[in-house]
């Protein structure tokens, strides 16, 4: 047994600071369960978000040592922990408390996109017929466990705050998954041209750094949305074939 | 007093997991005007952890499968103390259930011939779950949630109720605050749907999350509804085991589903050495046989790995007792060795198994591709709670209906692998359609304020308490999550289960006088000290009726009773408050089942 310091960040919408912690870690802990012990042993108050602990629910978002990562996730072997570690909520959402952070944005955000709409079933039961090859792309977006990191680091989102133009990387990647499911009939590439910003990404691809799932947010998501977007309104030809066949 | 928000709905569903979620999609598609609250934001719920599948009797890799099989393994794995309605409405409907979501979105892994796959899975006879790779409860909940927000349900996030309000017999609201800022709702509803989830949090070793504090079982206690089948806790035989900080955490049984076998220290295929008589028939003879199986020889049986969770799991703790364990006190699981068996075995493994081979290279440094994965049982689910009617989902409190794991009856006494995503759906549904239905039929009800204030004074009360003698709430759970893990886990003593009871006690004195520091604003250690009467009272409800049942049937194993007794082959154990407040404990004679069904169970052997 040995002990670490954290520096945790402590505040609410009226300001904080840092405030200095220090507990015994053993083998195999995670930054989770120090901050768990913690809260336990000097800090009851301590405001934190967590569920599973094993990385499916991505609830435990916070910036450690700047990196945006989930704590469940970041094993204390994998920190210089002799220098100290810094624990602070994600800077992109409004503050609540300590490391707890308001992300109802998320939520509105994911509510105005268009929902899922299949075309009629393939079969009497009611069922369709779909391959493997056909869903793995999806499948890949399907990973999300919206933990939102990769809003987080976002530059649009995170400096300059353009939440009311620009959905963030999740929202992206939530669409590819509905755009490129083999049964969704649903027209949204006006919608991301428009009120949802697809442009304003300039695929710097922070988000796909960061994401705890490895989604390929940039690379298979956006870049793809993207051009589906240009191919619809900047390409002369299609453009033209669209308005006399009305093709997606 | 401090102020309320009060907010009024038709019907009011508690937690938003996949039943919650699944009730509250058909209570508001019906014309009620509905609101979910949950502890966490949503799709954190603990539906999100599933990783094996949803069974249902789609019969799309094999076509001998139908509802009468998948009734009849219900039945065999819950050793026939099931409420059989239940099993039956369950086993008819979840292949709809699967499609539904299909519809709304979700994407499962295909068969070749672009039909949903299925995958093998402990005590069911075919292969039947419908699965996305390991992450199942991830798609599920999705899916609801991403479906259910355009559905115009009023979704109330990060808030924990504290008490039913009743109007006379009928249940008519709820008392709750919201963890951000600690203020107090008042919902006002003509019927509620409890689906809180199970109360693994009341033992130390647990694949459950902080939420699992059993809410929903102790809010309909107290609001006078029974509770049944309370002593049977499923412990799931693979929980990791190391490192230390991730003890408990789930290994899904996908991987024995996928071909993974168990071994012990001495590299013995241990669980060959104690098949069940009434499963003799359906168990593998080899591994030969085994291995045949799980590439889907129709004449092969399963191998004994997927034998029922209580079974597999008292094989393991046998094994680590007899000395013949892993170095950190579990057995092995292989799915590594299938790469004698075919030639892509890693990659297979990372397609199928995906988040396993992401927990245990992150978690523990293990290459589950290379080597043997450590594992022991865990507190898992469980299958008693609030004992409703079976086709309703209704409590025995007017208006007051409950859902997947906090609901009970179907699982009996063990439930099998792959059934709670299929009941969550299916009885979900049902309960908010008749919930729903409820409310409509029904005019309003009058809420008592001064019942209102009462609960409120008692949530607050903590905050006035000295905290400098009194023990802290976080020590008084980690004492009871001791207790109940030493004294009433897998293998149970009467005498030391009424040592327990004594312990639970001393707990309850304790909680009562607990303090707490700070102010109300997201404040977790207030929020544990509320959480301890939840916990206390369902772990005295599990204790109690550990205690009357005085056989090994399903998940309960009584070492001083270690055989099965034809006499409580016929009871349900029943726990209710009476009027003084102190817990009673009473039986309740299984219904006779129709002949209809019992042909079935004849018929499947």
């Amino acid at each position: 047994m040995a002990t670490a310091n954290f520096k945790i960040w402590r505040g609410d919408t009226d300001g904080g600071e840092f405030k200095d912690y220090s507990t015994e870690v053993s083998e195999g802990m995670v930054l989770l369960d120090a901050v768990h012990q913690i809260q336990a042993e000097s800090a009851n108050d301590l405001a934190c978000r967590w569920n599973c602990k094993a990385g499916k629910c991505g609830s435990c978002s916070a910036e450690i040592n700047g990196h945006p990562k989930l704590m469940c996730m970041t094993r204390l072997d994998e920190l210089p922990l002799e220098q100290g570690t810094t624990v602070e909520p994600m800077k992109t959402f409004p503050l609540i408390r300590d490391l707890t952070t308001d992300v109802s944005w998320n939520y509105r955000v994911k509510k105005n996109i268009k929902k899922f709409k299949p075309r009629k079933p393939d079969n009497e039961d009611g069922s369709w017929t779909m391959y493997q090859d056909d869903i793995d792309r999806v499948q890949e977006f399907r990973k999300c466990i919206e933990c939102f990191l990769c809003q987080d680091v976002c530059h649009v989102l995170r400096e300059h705050h353009l939440h009311d133009e620009f959905i963030g990387p999740r929202a992206l990647v939530y669409t590819a998954a509905l755009e490129m499911h083999p049964l969704d009939t649903e027209d949204r590439l006006e919608d991301l041209k428009k009120a949802e910003g697809i442009g304003l990404c300039n695929i710097t691809k922070c988000c796909t750094h960061v994401c705890p799932e490895e989604i390929k947010i940039t690379d298979n998501a956006i870049i793809p949305l993207k051009e589906r977007v240009v191919d619809r309104f900047y390409d002369p030809v299609l453009s033209l074939l669209s308005k006399l066949f009305g093709s997606k | 007093m401090t102020e309320h928000e009060v907010i009024e709905h038709d019907v009011l569903i508690i937690g938003a997991g996949g039943a919650g979620l699944r009730a509250a999609i058909e209570a508001s598609g019906s014309g009620a005007k509905v609101g979910l609250v949950c502890k966490s934001l949503l799709g954190k719920a603990h539906t999100v952890m599933a990783e094996g599948g949803i069974a249902a009797a789609l019969a799309n890799v094999d076509d001998r499968d139908n509802w009468k099989v998948h009734f009849s393994d219900t039945m065999r794995g819950g050793q026939y103390i099931n409420n059989w309605r239940m099993a039956e409405i369950h086993a008819k409907e979840a292949p709809d259930r699967v499609r539904e979501l299909e519809s709304w979105g979700a994407v499962f892994d295909r068969t070749k011939e672009g039909k949903i796959l299925q995958r093998n899975f402990g005590g069911h006879k075919y292969p039947r779950l419908a699965h996305v790779g390991d992450r199942t409860g991830l798609e599920m909940i999705r899916t609801l949630q991403d479906h259910g927000i355009h559905q115009g349900i009023d979704v109330h996030m990060e808030v924990t109720v504290v008490h039913l309000l009743k109007d006379g017999n009928r249940v008519c609201g709820a008392v709750a605050y919201d963890r951000e800022r600690g203020r107090f709702k008042v919902f006002h509803a003509k019927a509620i749907v409890i689906a809180t989830g199970g109360i693994g949090r009341a033992f130390k070793i647990t694949s459950n999350s902080w939420e699992y504090t059993g809410d929903g079982h102790s809010l309909a206690y107290h609001a006078g509804a029974d509770l049944v089948d309370m002593e049977f806790i499923q412990f799931h035989p693979t929980g990791m085991v190391w490192p230390p900080s991730v003890r408990g955490i789930l290994v899904t049984e996908g991987v024995r589903g996928e071909g993974g076998i168990l071994t012990n220290s001495e590299g013995k295929r241990f669980m060959f050495g104690d098949i069940p008589d009434n499963y003799k028939a359906q168990t593998a003879a080899d591994p030969e046989e085994g291995w045949r199986y799980v590439l889907g020889d129709k004449d092969a049986n399963r191998p004994p790995e997927l034998l029922t969770r209580d079974h597999v799991a008292r094989c393991i703790v046998k094994e680590i007792k007899a000395g013949r364990g892993s170095p950190h006190g579990g057995v092995y699981l292989d799915i590594a060795w299938i790469k004698e068996k075919i030639g892509n075995a890693e990659e297979h493994i990372k397609k199928k198994l995906p988040s396993m081979y992401h927990q245990f290279k992150q978690l523990a440094n293990i290459d589950i591709t290379k080597e043997p994965m450590e594992v022991g049982p865990t507190t898992h689910y469980m299958m008693g709670g609030v004992r409703v009617e079976g086709d309703s989902q209704m409590s025995t409190v007017p208006g007051l209906f409950a859902c997947g794991e906090c609901g009970a009856g179907i699982n009996g006494a063990n439930r099998l692998g792959g059934n709670s995503l299929s009941d969550l759906l299916v009885l979900g549904k049902r309960a908010g359609e008749y919930a729903a239905k409820f409310a409509n039929d029904h005019g309003a009800t009058q809420v008592d304020n001064e019942e209102i204030d009462a609960a409120k004074r008692e949530a607050l009360a903590p905050f006035d308490r000295q905290t400098n003698d009194a023990v802290g709430a976080y020590q008084i759970q980690y004492s009871l999550q001791d207790t109940m893990q030493n004294l009433v886990g897998i293998v149970r003593k009467g005498n030391e289960m009424e040592q327990a009871l004594e312990e639970i006690d001393k707990l309850k004195k304790q909680a009562e006088v607990v303090g707490v520091i700070g102010n109300r604003e997201y404040n977790p250690g207030w929020h544990t000290a509320l959480d301890l009467k939840n916990l206390l009272t369902v772990s005295e409800a599990v204790t109690l009726s550990a205690i009357a049942r005085k056989e090994s049937r399903g998940a309960q194993f009584r070492d001083d009773y270690p055989e099965k007794s034809e006499e409580w082959a016929k009871y349900n154990n029943i726990i209710r408050r009476r009027p003084d407040g102190s817990m009673q404990i009473d039986r309740a004679e299984i219904p006779e089942m129709p002949a209809e069904l019992q042909e079935i169970i004849k018929e499947m052997g």
